[in-house]
């Protein structure tokens, strides 16, 4: 692989956040994926929507699996810590890494292998513990690496490149997740930015367990005729149900959408995520609701995205623990061994 | 009644009950009352992998010169599971005491004319005297604690205050279960010549010591360690390690005021994942640990090999069990010695940590934290069913007020703020090991961790040379970790010999004094406990400097044994495998037998010349 680093020179127009820093200053590594991957759209809205946080990229975490998508944690915010670990477990590692230290920002990258098939236990159990963190799935129905084997969200009756019919039901993350009691589910797609950016923005914000199902077209393995997961697919048969905005702290609310009933949403760090329905009759508070129309809609093919539901009062894995608010991993040593005459009372009890 | 010449303090009860019965508390009633008067006691769990109504048994020597081993012979049986009597009667060793509830007939205990048979009616003064099934079930076997309270001349004032100090806070069970330890006691008076020639005789002997099952120190020392995340998924027989770090923690971490907890306690999907939170925490600054035995260290394979490659700390308890496969969940084997060493794919070797008791697992503890912080690299702790279950009599845990954890390499904010650029994987010491950073400390400290071809400055790579300058670093790392890991016990003969004995871990009990006993023949052998993986530069030496040198373990394949020949320069014929893989602990009788074999000399024969030991030293 050729290693081609980044020229780091910022043009002086640039626009800068409120930490001064431009979009550049958010970006990784060279991107090595397939020209027009669906993955580097993804990477770009994320680099985006990190910018237009002004989070500080020493206080991001990036922690991928393995698969194409994994690759993705190193071609942005290259100042900030990044884990790629093993296939599937992504979501253990995030969970150990978050018991450790609360206060950072936790974005895992996973794909659809690696989220629903190696790794559906460890994701369902994610879920269930709540951990603190935004959970990317880029899916594209295919092993990549591999050369272009069917995956769990691989639709019935889907055609591989080589002419293969895919004869198993795909399994859903977004069902699954709301199945689960996943707080903040969402779904996208790497071609709209526009939805995808503010999407990551709340997920990021949202203090619990976040997923982000985006449809992601694999180029060279899953964009022919035939196939359920091509651009040209994915844009006949995706359907914004709710569109959410991200309203940081400071409450300013730009809205540039059509009409619709608005819910504002307040989070635990007193930003807000101000949805708006597309489909009037769509309720992202009701899980159960939300889940049936989600559900409704697979059936015909048709992908609903927005933010599908949210839940903003759910106890992340901390406050079901009563970990302090300082950091585990900042106690001081003295909070934590607690000494030679605690010991020697401990002790009495095996005499 | 046997007229034998009276054995103070030197023999072995075996009790024969059916599992969910709540013999424990009987057991243990009788273990601490012996111990309280001074006497150095062992007690062993043999018990089924179930929950209710399979036989299990407790072993309780009691043992004057302070022996930790299981004796291999039984003295006095309690023979209380009616479908064990056979195999319970024949196991008594002659001479001694079988003990049986006569409420109804057991022609079978009558066959051995070798042993003295006592029955005593419990079941029938217990339904006499308490009501409920439940109670009766529970007071039967307290029940023979009185009887043997009797029969040992146990002082039943000091089985009082145990209760008291049991059920506390609920006098009426103190006085059921003093009635229950009175009706044997008096029974036992009333009908049988006590006390019997063995019995027990206040010692000072127990004074600075506790009774301590190897879990629970190991617990207690991560806790003391400073951990503060602890994954798991339950297998037995590590259970009660994570059960101890939690209780611990309830009591000693929780703040009085906010109730907040200074610990993670996450019981896990799997083994998996349970590793998983632990390289996550770890990597992410917290001292973070679990607790698994065989079939876990299996599954948790692959991540290990992440984290030597990664180069994450990890801290990783396993408490072996005997296998292949599920085996026998409850019972003991040293049989993950290699899995443990090499875990993983590709090229990689784990520093292990071989506790012999329950006290070295409280120190190890420790020590595998700041071996792992100082290494980035995970640290196995190889203890076993034996030594994490059962209660062994120790010297009191110490704890040095003025300890520092040594967190490793770790660049913070105001020694990042210094440097130009940070690379990773840099070996600037040239002692193997690079510096690593935390997530959130400092712009300058970002990096990539990859499981992945990497450089030395942490970026990917598949170019054949960057891939090799890391990995050969590794070996470079791990010769370093020769020097700071504890380095091997000897324990030398009074005698030059060039005989030796290396083993490990729990072996340890039964091989002092298995040379106690060899030496009153005349047997002169020294002995190297080896403490942990990799082998020092002590170990390369003993091995050269001994002709014949016994290898002693608790598997069938020798694993220890293959350790040794690859990686020491040991020539193979030197060394003599003494296996013990039964499932039960070692005793000494196995490793007597083993070298007198060797020696060609019969066990029980005064060994006249030794022509084995005439041979120059070689080296």
């Amino acid at each position: 692989m050729t290693f081609i680093p980044k020229p780091k020179v910022a043009h002086p127009s640039l626009p800068r956040n409120e930490l001064g820093l431009t979009r550049r200053d958010y970006e990784g590594s060279l991107s090595t994926l397939c020209a027009g991957c669906g993955h580097d759209s993804i990477t770009a809205a994320i680099t985006e929507a990190c910018w237009g946080l002004s989070l500080e990229p020493k206080n991001l975490v990036k922690l991928s699996g393995i698969g194409c998508s994994s690759k993705t944690t190193a071609y942005f915010v290259a100042g900030a810590h990044g884990f790629n670990s093993v296939h599937g477990r992504m979501p253990s590692i995030a969970m150990g890494a978050n018991a450790a230290n609360r206060e950072l920002h936790y974005i895992g990258i996973s794909g659809d292998g690696d989220t629903l098939s190696i790794g559906l236990g460890q994701f369902a159990h994610a879920i269930r513990r709540n951990v603190n963190m935004l959970y990317v799935i880029e899916n594209n129905g295919v092993y990549g690496l591999t050369k272009g084997q069917f995956s769990a969200s691989a639709d019935l009756g889907t055609r591989a490149k080589k002419g293969e019919v895919n004869t198993q039901p795909p399994i859903d993350p977004v069902l699954l997740a709301m199945t689960l009691g996943a707080g903040f589910v969402a779904r996208s797609f790497s071609g709209d930015r526009r939805q995808l950016v503010p999407l990551l923005q709340a997920g990021l914000q949202y203090r619990g367990f976040a997923l982000i199902d985006v449809l992601s077209p694999c180029v060279t393995f899953n964009d022919h005729e035939g196939s359920t997961k091509s651009y040209q697919y994915t844009r006949e048969h995706y359907e914004p149900a709710v569109q959410a905005d991200f309203v940081p702290r400071q409450p300013e609310i730009t809205v540039d959408y059509g009409e619709g009933e608005a819910i504002s949403v307040t989070m635990h760090d007193g930003s807000r995520i101000v949805l708006r329905k597309i489909d009037a009759s769509y309720d992202p508070l009701d899980a159960d609701a939300a889940h049936s129309s989600v559900q409704q809609k697979l059936r015909r093919q048709e992908y609903l995205t927005g933010l599908l539901h949210v839940r903003p009062d759910g106890q992340d894995f901390h406050a079901i623990n009563r970990t302090p608010e300082r950091p585990l991993n900042q106690l001081p040593f003295a909070a934590l061994s607690p000494g030679s005459q605690a010991l020697d009372q401990v002790l009495q009890r095996f005499r | 009644m046997s007229s034998a010449a009276p054995r103070i303090n030197d023999f072995v009860i075996k009790i024969a009950t059916v599992n969910g019965t709540g013999s424990a508390s009987a057991n243990s009633l009788l273990m601490k009352s012996i111990f309280r008067s001074g006497i150095p006691v062992m007690g062993k769990n043999y018990f089924p992998s179930n929950i209710q109504g399979l036989p299990t048994w407790y072993e309780i020597r009691v043992t004057k010169q302070g022996y930790v081993a299981r004796s291999g012979a039984v003295d006095i049986m309690v023979a209380m599971n009616a479908e064990t009597y056979g195999r319970d009667a024949r196991e008594v060793a002659p001479g001694g005491y079988l003990i049986y509830d006569s409420t109804w007939p057991r022609p079978v205990l009558f066959k051995r004319e070798d042993v003295t048979v006592l029955g005593v009616p419990l079941a029938r003064m217990v339904n006499e005297s308490f009501t409920g099934v439940r109670t009766r079930i529970l007071m039967k076997n307290i029940c023979y604690a009185g009887v043997l309270a009797a029969l040992l001349d146990l002082d039943l004032e000091q089985i009082r205050s145990l209760l008291a100090e049991t059920y506390g806070r609920k006098p009426q069970l103190v006085d059921a279960n003093m009635k229950a330890i009175q009706l044997g006691a008096d029974y036992a008076r009333a009908h049988f010549d006590c006390p019997l020639p063995m019995r027990a005789e206040p010692m000072d002997a127990t004074r600075g010591h506790i009774l301590i099952d190897g879990n629970t120190a190991a617990g207690l020392g991560a806790v003391f360690a400073g951990a503060t995340v602890a994954a798991w998924y339950p297998i037995t027989p590590s259970t009660s390690l994570m059960d101890a770090f939690k209780g611990f923690c309830e009591r000693l971490r929780v703040d009085p005021e906010t109730g907040r907890r200074n610990f993670a306690f996450i019981q896990a999907e799997d083994e998996l994942a349970a590793i998983g939170m632990v390289l996550g925490a770890s990597w992410n600054g917290a001292r973070a640990f679990t607790a698994t035995s065989g079939p876990g260290i299996s599954l948790m394979g692959e991540f290990i090999g992440l984290a030597y490659y990664a180069e994450v700390p990890a801290v990783i308890f396993d408490v072996q069990r005997v296998g292949p496969s599920t085996g026998m969940p409850t019972r003991t084997q040293q049989c993950d010695l290699l899995a443990a060493a090499y875990a993983s794919h590709g090229d990689t070797k784990h520093v292990c940590l071989y506790p012999a008791n329950p006290e070295e697992c409280f120190y190890m503890a420790v020590q595998a934290f700041d071996l792992a912080e100082r290494l980035q690299t995970p640290v196995l702790v190889l203890s076993d069913l034996d030594i994490g279950m059962n209660d062994w009599m120790c010297p009191d845990l110490k704890w040095d007020d003025s300890y520092v954890p040594d967190r490793g390499k770790v660049l913070g904010a105001q020694e990042l703020e210094k440097i130009d650029k940070f690379h990773r994987y840099l070996d600037l010491d040239e002692d193997g090991i690079p510096y690593r950073t935390l997530p959130g400390v400092h712009a300058k400290g970002a990096y990539f961790t990859r499981g992945s071809g990497h450089t030395q400055f942490g970026t990917y790579t598949e170019d054949p040379a960057e891939y090799q300058i890391v990995i050969d670093r590794l070996t470079r790392k791990f010769a370093t970790a020769k020097r700071l890991v504890p380095p091997a016990v000897l324990t030398a003969a009074r005698t030059t010999t060039d005989m030796g004995v290396v083993s490990l871990g729990s072996c340890d009990g039964a091989i002092l004094e298995a040379l106690d006993v060899l030496t009153t023949m005349g047997v002169a052998v020294n002995y190297l406990r080896i403490k942990a993986f990799p082998f020092g530069g002590e170990i390369e030496q003993f091995l050269a400097e001994h002709r014949v040198i016994f290898v002693v373990e608790q598997n069938r394949d020798a694993q220890l044994r293959s350790l040794l020949t690859i990686e020491t320069g040991v020539e193979k014929s030197r060394l003599r495998s003494l296996l013990h893989y039964s499932g039960l602990p070692i005793s000494s009788g196995c490793i007597v037998e083993g070298i007198l074999s060797e020696l060609h000399i019969a066990p029980g024969v005064q060994p006249a010349l030794r022509p084995v030991m005439s041979g120059a030293v070689q080296s």
